[in-house]
């Protein structure tokens, strides 16, 4: 693998993710539980949209890529575009989604692939992502009774949409298998310290989870695009 | 502290107190202390948390920072208003970094307001029942992107011409608080001057919402000063303390001189028929002001008053679960039942 240009597949895969996570938690703003979260949440969005920018830049013009594509060309997980819900299932998506990219991103850091260099960089901001969404789902799991139930219900719901982080991607260099054993590992650890019981779902199998990387996705998603692109389409060709 | 004797608590020791814990030499009681902040004061000395101070110089900045907070986030619902319709990535970046800043300083002004013994809980109960107030100008609704430049522009540079004398405010944490929030509000000022201008010299349209913004916000933008001079309620008291430096239409001045060259750099225009330069005043004239729209929109008749009350209230209550989590954990887990909500952030 040369260390130039990224593979293409790969760093939509990516880049989208990152910018539709980014889009979701910037929905949180001025609507956050408290203030502090309000701070956290904006600063995990601004880290995943930067991320996002750099990852599509190298694809083509980020603009372009983030407003003008539909809504089958996006390369997303379906995990990161599911709807914010309750704040433990922001919380739920965040264990998920950032346990796995940070998982992912000290590999690529740690290899000699297209993706080290952005990796090492980015791997240092997810793992604040991931003991922020850590530290909340042990504050969820074992704080309330109420709590405890809804952070048990956001990890339930969202179980079925984490199979799909674990299929092979054209261009990125890791061991799949490898990557899932460690994923489960380590959200099993964060939730039995939680008080809550790992999820017994399918984690994938049914067509409606898991083919994000292909461009099938989930109705809300739909929306969220006409939300996000909008005014930029309806201007074409003005710059901003 | 060169006067030691101002900075002294009864019974309390003043940190950096020159003399130890003697009181004023010579003087026992109130008085005493009065004459000794009055002192600190005419000095141009900061008073500080632990010092003694007048009541109503303590209920005076207790009202002052904590709807200085309160704008600050309810100040953010207008503006995220855009974050999701952002029109390019690199807007999207700032607009969030810029809502994000606006938590962050409410974080440091309900910090500063504690230090003068409330609590965050008990300044937000009274955001949320209407016993204290946010900044007129939120209530206005934020209709086209280019709104978010119009307050970036005039909204955030109204605001810093009222905080940059804040600065050297008489108490201590207040003026600490205002350097770093100055610092940031500059930084807004010119991300929206830079917004309207791309929106200025881009297409037609873009060039007509800029304008069009630009006329709604203006207006709004000088009512921030508050009422005039003859009719400010609070305005004498707070100069005698030194809270307050400059009076309102002083400020108001300050404003409008700073904004007419700025306009015709961005190639928009000010509504304001009777605004031209009066050399002899050095100043700018400028049209009369509708007070009548100010009071209505203060007493809550303004287009938004009611949204961004409801919309505040229910996020708090509909994250009360969650803050009631955070509490309980640490309970269990620390033994001090704290309220929490600490998420892990750098900033």
């Amino acid at each position: 693998m040369t260390t130039t240009a990224l593979p293409t597949a790969a760093a939509l895969a990516l880049g989208d993710d990152a910018l539709v996570l980014s889009h979701r938690l910037g929905e949180w703003a001025g609507h956050a539980p408290v203030l502090e979260e309000e701070v956290a949440l904006a600063n995990i969005a601004l880290d995943l949209l930067g991320q996002a920018r750099v990852l599509l830049s190298t694809v083509g013009d980020e603009d372009e890529l983030a407003y003008l594509r539909e809504e089958r060309a996006f390369r997303n997980l379906q995990l990161v575009e599911q709807p914010n819900g309750d704040f433990a299932h922001t919380i739920a998506r965040q264990l998920y989604f950032s346990t796995y990219q940070h998982l992912l991103y000290a590999r690529l850091a740690g290899g000699d692939g297209p993706f080290a260099g952005l990796a090492a960089k980015a791997v240092k901001e997810v793992a604040y992502h991931r003991d922020h969404a850590e530290q909340w789902t042990l504050r969820l799991g074992d704080g309330t009774e109420l709590s405890h139930e809804r952070m048990r219900r956001a990890c339930d719901a969202l179980w079925r949409f984490t199979g799909e982080m674990f299929r092979p991607v054209e261009g990125l260099d890791v061991d799949s298998e490898a990557l899932e054993r460690d994923w489960l590992e380590s959200i099993g650890e964060v939730l039995r310290r939680a008080t809550l019981s790992v999820p017994e779902g399918p984690r994938s199998g049914a067509w409606t989870a898991g083919a994000g990387r292909e461009g099938l996705h989930t109705e809300p998603f739909g929306r969220m695009l006409a939300e996000m692109q909008h005014l930029h389409r309806s201007h074409p060709g003005a710059s901003w | 502290m060169a006067t030691a004797a101002a900075h002294q608590t009864a019974g309390t020791p003043a940190y950096g107190a020159q003399d130890g814990t003697a009181g004023p030499a010579g003087d026992t009681g109130t008085d005493a202390y009065q004459r000794a902040f009055d002192a600190a004061v005419a000095a141009d000395e900061r008073i500080e948390p632990r010092d003694w101070m007048p009541d109503a110089y303590r209920a005076t900045l207790v009202r002052q920072i904590a709807q200085h907070a309160h704008s600050e986030i309810i100040g953010m619902q207008p503006e995220a208003n855009w974050i999701t319709r952002a029109p390019s990535l690199r807007r999207k970046a700032i607009l969030m970094a810029k809502v994000q800043d606006e938590a962050g300083h409410g974080l440091y002004l309900y910090s500063a307001a504690e230090t003068l013994g409330t609590s965050r809980e008990e300044l937000l109960d009274k955001l949320h029942s209407g016993r204290q107030k946010y900044s007129s100008i939120f209530n206005y609704p934020t209709l086209t992107w280019a709104d978010v430049g119009a307050i970036g522009w005039l909204v955030d540079g109204a605001a810093i011409t009222n905080q940059v004398p804040l600065c050297r405010c008489s108490y201590g944490p207040y003026a600490r608080a205002m350097v770093r929030v100055c610092k940031e509000e500059s930084f807004h000022q010119r991300q929206g001057y830079e917004l309207l201008l791309a929106l200025s010299r881009g297409t037609p349209e873009q060039h007509a919402m800029a304008q069009d913004a630009v006329n709604r916000w203006w207006w709004p933008s000088l009512m921030m000063f508050g009422p005039p001079d003859d009719e400010s309620a609070h305005s004498a008291q707070s100069m005698a303390w030194k809270i307050k430096r400059h009076s309102n239409d002083e400020l108001r001045r300050r404003f409008v001189d700073i904004c007419v060259p700025q306009a015709e750099s961005l190639g928009l225009t000010l509504p304001d028929p009777d605004l031209k330069w009066n050399e002899e005043r050095g100043h700018h004239d400028f049209g009369p002001i509708d007070w009548t729209e100010f009071r209505e929109v203060l007493k809550g008749n303004g287009p938004c008053n009611e949204q961004r009350i409801s919309q505040r209230r229910q996020a708090h209550d509909e994250g009360a679960w969650v803050r009631e989590a955070a509490a309980a954990h640490a309970a269990k887990h620390t033994g001090a039942g704290r309220s929490g909500g600490t998420g892990a952030t750098r900033s």
